[in-house]
């Protein structure tokens, strides 16, 4: 071996693969993460032990990857989570596929049996990458020590670079006991991964012209403004060019929606008013959003009237469901900074009457006068008491949709709800992980009982690391938002949409939360005032109406203006 | 439509199953596929021919460019390519028939790999159509069995002015 080559070698530092994890993991400012125990992670865990970083033990992987996910929603920053080899791997799935659709950026390491019984059927061995492959971002299995340490950095990068989403390491055990080098850190070259942040010239011209001379344009802002941290960019351009701002319920909160040009959330169950406004404007600014069919109704009679300006740092996002007039690859932030410089005011008086008028016509309504606790009152008691300051994660359901109604944000990040894959069970893990995040801020899981059954076992762990979460359950004692859709197009045939549900009260009691039942409407301030107040984890179960549907809607096959249930309360 | 789509991507495991996972994911046909080294052993070239409209074919191009070891996609469409593909096929071919039969290779500019006595194996490489033209020919002596790699192209180099 010649001289030089030693040199090299005894320059680089060696390390057991675990140690070289640990290290990895706090050479990216991680200093939170969740994961579950088992055998081939065991040498990772023993390096644990003595590390600078906060470890959650949730109850299940899927829990634990919900929290870091919501961790990473809340603060930007990446979410870690480890499992086990096997089942803990399987486990991470649902999490993993939940990340991957709403673009949060997270690092999942997988235990994997040794190298030398990979393809054996050894004891709880699972094809982890070929698993996560299309649900995942990036993923990749470790079988060479020299590769682990640049494994994990090009994972860190991948995740949060251009459209953030989960990467997943899969580490064999004896990757972990073998001596890995941690080479000098270099800046990190992917071919091939290349992402354009600033739009094209020429195309941010062509846009701003085509705003400046709009009449009644609208501007339709995605999860991708949350993410590129685009919330103040957003606001100036809107405020310069004078447009009204309608959200995706991925993008709530990235515009004050306690403000008039709000138009609030558009699509399936959005205002009437946003709606309106999309399929009569003239030209649609979409930022960051993703033209999602629940959000488009019937495709091609959407936005008839407009041309549309697509501004997405995805270029797969770009006319893959609607054809795009003006595309703009670019991040968020850095388009609306550079667009926001070059329009022009315009005051569009006609536009933002007729805007006020459907506002005023067509609020989000519901029955205020029955004696029934109706699910929509307890969100917006809730909005009143927390000053609207409060940061909200859902499950998936009616719940979730009034969630994105009766509360109005009015910041980034302040609202976190499983969008793209709707998952249910997603709203008391991501309160954990939310609150781990925010301390500070007060925590709410509004959810569904059917979808916090899912993942109630979680509460053990707000429980044990002392989070004050608060679960606002709105418990009709349905599967409420299928129960909906038999009413409606099943001929009011509720076949096996309810579950015989436990007395959540009690059994958060038997957790060591606090429970709060309630039956009666004129109890509703009071239980919400003790839910605030609570320091411990709290779950107050509120028994609203059964069969409350969530209006406007429009249904599967139709287009946006095409609403239902707006006149009910006039025909009522 | 029919276009030729070639990708480089990183020579690792996996990226293969990724690639063809994506298509199947997202219901994206794919006509064929052949994938080999390239002159840097890093790098493998995948060839996968799609048929679609164009805004298919473009999603396609884009979500394949979207995998972070796809290094590099080209569409080949409106481009003079040359795309080739390779086939070996066996047909029943008796004594009498030889001469006859090996007239035809001559004229597909085939070669004859193996021979029995009643059977000839052919190497024959070209361009689709005529591939397909010497399958329709051999069908009347019987074919015994074939196999065929998926379509291969590389554009040609735009001519210099010099050149013309
Ligand atoms: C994991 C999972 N399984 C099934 C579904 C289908 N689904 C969507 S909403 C819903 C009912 C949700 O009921 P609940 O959580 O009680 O909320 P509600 O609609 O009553 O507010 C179901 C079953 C889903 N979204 N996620």
């Amino acid at each position: 071996m010649s001289q030089s080559l030693t040199n090299a070698q005894s320059a680089t530092v060696h390390k057991p693969g675990s140690q070289v994890m640990v290290d990895m993991l706090l050479e990216h400012n991680v200093d939170t993460m969740f994961g579950y125990l088992g055998g081939v992670v065991l040498p990772f865990f023993d390096k644990l032990y003595d590390a600078p970083i906060n470890f959650i033990i949730p109850r299940h992987e899927q829990g634990g990857c919900h929290m870091a996910d919501a961790y990473a929603r809340a603060t930007g920053k990446v979410g870690v989570v480890v499992a086990t080899s096997g089942p803990g791997a399987t486990n991470l799935t649902t999490g993993l596929a939940t990340a991957m659709m709403d673009s949060t950026p997270l690092v999942a390491i997988s235990g994997q049996v040794r190298t030398d019984l990979i393809g054996n059927d050894a004891f709880q061995e699972a094809d982890t990458t070929g698993i996560t492959r299309p649900i995942t971002k990036h993923n990749v299995i470790v079988k060479n020590p020299n590769e682990l340490a640049q494994a994990f950095r090009e994972a860190f990068y991948i995740a949060q670079t251009g459209r953030p989403g989960p990467v997943l390491i899969d580490v064999p055990v004896d990757m972990q006991i073998a001596q890995c080098p941690i080479p000098p850190k270099e800046k990190i070259e992917l071919p091939g991964f290349r992402v354009r942040h600033q739009g094209h010239a020429r195309q941010i011209g062509t846009a701003v012209k085509a705003i400046n001379e709009a009449k009644r344009p609208v501007l339709y802002v995605g999860g991708g403004v949350i993410i590129s941290g685009a919330g103040q960019a957003l606001r100036d351009f809107a405020k310069k060019a004078n447009i009204p701002v309608t959200m995706t319920l991925m993008a709530l909160g990235a515009y004050d929606q306690t403000r008039p040009e709000s138009l609030d959330m558009l699509g399936m169950h959005g205002s009437a008013y946003a709606n309106y406004a999309v399929q009569n404007c003239d030209l649609l600014i979409s930022v960051g959003a993703r033209f999602d069919d629940r959000v488009t109704g019937a495709l091609t009679n959407f936005a008839p009237h407009a041309r549309v300006v697509h501004i997405d740092l995805d270029p797969s996002s770009i006319s893959k469901n609607v054809n795009v007039d003006i595309p703009v690859v670019g991040d968020a932030r850095q388009v609306l900074e550079a667009m926001a410089n070059e329009v022009e005011y315009r005051p569009r008086k006609d536009w933002f009457e007729q805007i006020a008028s459907w506002k005023a016509r067509h609020p989000f309504q519901y029955d205020r006068q029955t004696d029934v606790i109706k699910p929509q009152s307890v969100i917006e008691e809730l909005h009143r008491q927390t000053g609207g300051e409060a940061l909200i994660c859902t499950g998936v359901g009616q719940h979730q949709m009034w969630a994105a109604q009766f509360y109005k944000y009015h910041r980034p990040r302040q609202f976190i709800t499983s969008g793209g894959l709707g998952t249910m069970g997603f709203g008391l893990p991501a309160a954990i992980g939310a609150k781990l995040a925010c301390p500070d801020q007060t925590v709410i899981d509004i959810d569904g009982d059917s979808s916090f059954n899912m993942t109630l076992t979680e509460l053990s762990t707000a429980v044990m690391y002392e989070l004050p979460i608060k679960v606002c359950l709105l418990n009709n004692g349905f599967m409420g938002m299928v129960r909906q859709w038999q009413e409606l197009f099943y001929g009011r045939r509720y076949s096996k949409s309810s579950l015989k549900n436990p007395d959540f009260a009690r059994l958060a009691e038997a957790f060591g939360a606090v429970g709060i039942s309630v039956h009666k409407k004129e109890q509703v301030p009071a239980a919400i005032e003790q839910m605030l107040s609570e320091t411990r984890p709290v779950v107050a179960d509120f028994h609203v109406d059964p069969e409350e549907n969530v209006w406007p809607m429009v249904p599967a096959g139709k287009s946006l203006h095409e609403m239902d249930g707006l006149d009910i309360f006039e025909m009522a | 439509m029919k276009h030729i789509l070639s990708a480089l991507v990183l020579n690792k495991p996996g990226v293969l199953a990724h690639v063809a996972g994506m298509f199947a994911a997202r219901a994206f046909n794919i006509d064929s596929l052949a994938v080999g080294r390239t002159d840097d052993p890093s790098l493998s070239r995948i060839t996968i021919v799609v048929i679609g409209d164009d805004r298919v074919v473009e999603q396609v191009r884009k979500q394949l460019a979207k995998i972070v070891a796809v290094v590099k996609v080209q569409d080949f469409i409106g481009q003079d390519v040359v795309a080739r593909d390779l086939m070996l096929i066996g047909v029943t071919c008796v004594p009498e028939k030889r001469p006859e039969m090996m007239a035809l290779i001559e004229m597909f500019n085939g070669k004859v790999v193996d021979i029995a006595q009643k059977y000839v194996m052919v190497e024959i490489a070209g361009p689709e159509s005529k591939i397909e033209a010497f399958i329709d020919t051999c069908r009347p002596y019987g074919i015994k069995s074939m196999v065929r790699t998926g379509t291969v192209a590389m554009a040609r180099r735009a001519r210099s002015k010099t050149e013309l």
